[in-house]
């Protein structure tokens, strides 16, 4: 049976599009230009990211479900598919972002700026527009020009040009982006063709092709996590980032995922779902919750507990000037799921789920938040009308595109080798 | 009269398939008779509601086992290093519990889940009869290797012949059908 997209919720994107829509327009000329547009700009990137991420997420269980031959979550491989047919979407958002950070309409990536980047400027250039710069002494000599130290130089930055440059993070960012929407339609492709011709051969195709994208995944979602992520705070590192950001991908896609499926089932589609696939749903979600919190944690103890002063900043910044949303976030993406996910009557319950999921979808969004505004607004950070508009025109946009992917295809695989088992699933 | 005795007659039919057994005592309740038990070389899924086993309660004992480890846990370490001698270990703050609470999370968590899994376990041993040493209670010692074993008690079924349900158990796929006397 296909998806009908009602108008009901037709409309209701419609109207969450339009409320995001006027609120970028409006944000862009409200908000003042000596800022560079950098809360506009921030908001753009948050978003960008949360649903690329939720995406990713979802894109990255599609694989470990066919690698793990998991057979129960083969009812739910067009919800799945439909939640990431949205990558191609934010990964364009990520693109203007980036563009705009090349063009340095934002400052959203500190490295980008050339004037800090070497150790000598020409004394005469320095008030102009554009300032000669020279990595030594010699070199300036060797070109017959008189400079002297450039005081905005930041060698720590510097010293990280070697992969923190702009051709390299091109280059880096296209791969990804390439590399996830060339799986997602690959994965999709063979889904629908598998819905005519069925058999195993087809099924084992998709088998090794998953294994080979959880490896690239595993190493591109560390790497995109640095690239886009870590180094807007370009002084700071931390070695488990990566699998912080990918805990939180994973998080929010379960969640994204359970929610689509009980209100598919709640409008009379995807009859054969029975409570055993929500409970494992519903463990999905509690136990992403863990690990997630389970890294936040890990991360900042260590950091807390070394104390170290180019590593503790990042968490100075965010205690002083963000404590309410930062430790908040926490508590809402640990405390909620823990103790309301824990029965099992409540992981069986629809209602439960939906409700406990929305929080969380929230909470992973001011993760996100977390995320990137420090590192772009530093204490000058604002939670209002902006950062709504955009959240909500960009869930309105998600809605849209995910829900018009569903009406796509039949939404029950129907030859796959595992659907039987899968519509026999009981715990 | 024989009927009459005190003995409990006990019927136990062997199935060498777990699924059969999860039809035939479907079948069986069906009709009405009453299944006492069923001793199985690892969980049958979907058994227990046929057979009208309770839901286990051990979630809820393991929560409370849980709870207790980590009070105990963070109750030692405020004892051990805040409150008899507090320790200054790298600089960290040494007077307050919450202040230092980051350093004590790690042993906290590793100690409720070494309560919540040990006390789990233990009850579970405690509540099945089977802590080490105690003696097999199991009808066959089949039922541990590679067959099922279901137990139907005559006093659990007034009104119907042991016959009558041996008849039963055969025809919905029963390989082998003994009859015990209970003390």
């Amino acid at each position: 049976m296909n998806f009908v997209f009602s108008n009901k919720a037709k409309v209701l994107s419609y109207v969450l599009i339009a409320i995001g829509v006027i609120t970028i327009i409006a944000g862009y000329f409200l908000e003042s230009h000596e800022t560079h547009h950098t809360r506009w700009w921030t908001n753009l990137m948050i978003n960008g990211f949360y649903f690329l991420a939720i995406s990713l997420g979802a894109l990255f269980f599609y694989a470990l479900h066919f690698a793990t031959e998991t057979a129960w979550a083969v009812m739910l491989r067009r919800v799945i598919e439909a939640v990431y047919s949205f990558i191609p979407i934010a990964s364009v958002v990520l693109v203007i972002v980036f563009i705009g950070a090349t063009m340095h309409w934002n400052h959203i990536y500190h490295w980008m700026d050339n004037t800090i980047l070497h150790e000598f400027v020409v004394e005469s250039t320095m008030d102009s527009d554009h300032p000669v710069y020279f990595d030594s002494v010699e070199d300036a000599e060797a070109a017959g020009q008189a400079v002297m130290a450039n005081p905005d130089y930041d060698h720590i930055i510097a010293n990280k040009t070697a992969y923190l440059n702009v051709p390299f993070f091109w280059i880096r960012t296209l791969i990804y982006l390439g590399a996830f929407i060339w799986f997602a339609r690959w994965f999709r492709k063979r889904s629908l063709r598998e819905d005519e011709e069925g058999g195993t051969a087809l099924h084992f195709k998709g088998y090794k092709r998953a294994a080979v994208y959880l490896v690239i995944f595993a190493v591109f979602s560390s790497t995109l996590s640095w690239d886009w992520i870590m180094s807007i705070d370009t002084h700071w590192f931390s070695t488990l980032f990566g699998w912080y950001v990918f805990s939180g991908m994973w998080v929010s896609a379960m969640n994204i995922i359970t929610i689509l499926t009980l209100y598919l089932i709640s409008k009379g589609y995807l009859k054969d779902i029975n409570s055993s696939h929500l409970h494992d749903m519903g463990k999905w979600v509690f136990a992403l919750s863990f690990l997630w919190s389970y890294l936040w944690f890990s991360q900042f103890l260590l950091i807390w507990y070394s104390d170290i002063p180019e590593e503790v900043t990042y968490f100075i910044t965010r205690i002083e000037h963000y404590k309410v949303p930062f430790f908040g976030m926490f508590i809402i993406n640990f405390a909620i799921p823990m103790v309301m996910f824990m029965s099992r009557d409540a992981k069986r319950n629809p209602g439960f789920l939906i409700a406990i999921g929305t929080i969380i979808f929230i909470g992973h969004f001011i993760d996100t938040y977390m995320l990137i505004t420090p590192g772009t607004m530093f204490e000058h950070w604002h939670f209002g009308w902006m950062e709504i508009g955009f959240f909500v025109g960009f869930t309105g946009l998600f809605i849209n595109r995910v829900l018009t992917a569903l009406t796509k295809a039949p939404l029950q695989p129907q030859k796959s080798p595992y659907l039987d088992e899968s519509l026999h699933h009981s715990i | 009269m024989a009927a009459q005795n005190n003995m409990t007659k006990v019927i136990h039919a062997m199935f060498d398939d777990d699924h059969r057994l999860l039809d035939a005592a479907g079948d069986l309740v069906a009709k009405g008779v009453k299944i006492r038990d069923v001793y199985s070389p690892f969980p049958i899924h979907g058994l227990d509601p046929v057979i009208g086993v309770k839901r286990t309660r051990i979630a809820i004992v393991s929560f409370m086992f849980g709870l207790t480890g980590l009070s105990l846990a963070l109750l030692g370490m405020w004892y051990f290093m805040i409150g008899d001698w507090p320790m200054n270990i790298g600089g960290k703050p040494s007077f307050s519990l919450l202040e230092n609470l980051p350093s004590f999370i790690p042993v906290s968590f590793e100690f409720t889940v070494l309560c919540a899994a040990h006390g789990m376990a233990i009850t579970y041993m405690i509540r099945n009869k089977t802590l080490p040493g105690m003696p097999a209670v199991n009808p066959d010692p089949r039922t541990t290797d590679d067959k099922f074993v279901m137990e139907i008690a005559d006093v659990e079924n007034p009104g119907m012949s042991t016959a009558e349900i041996g008849e039963m158990l055969k025809s919905a796929g029963a390989i082998e059908i003994n009859e015990k006397q209970l003390a």
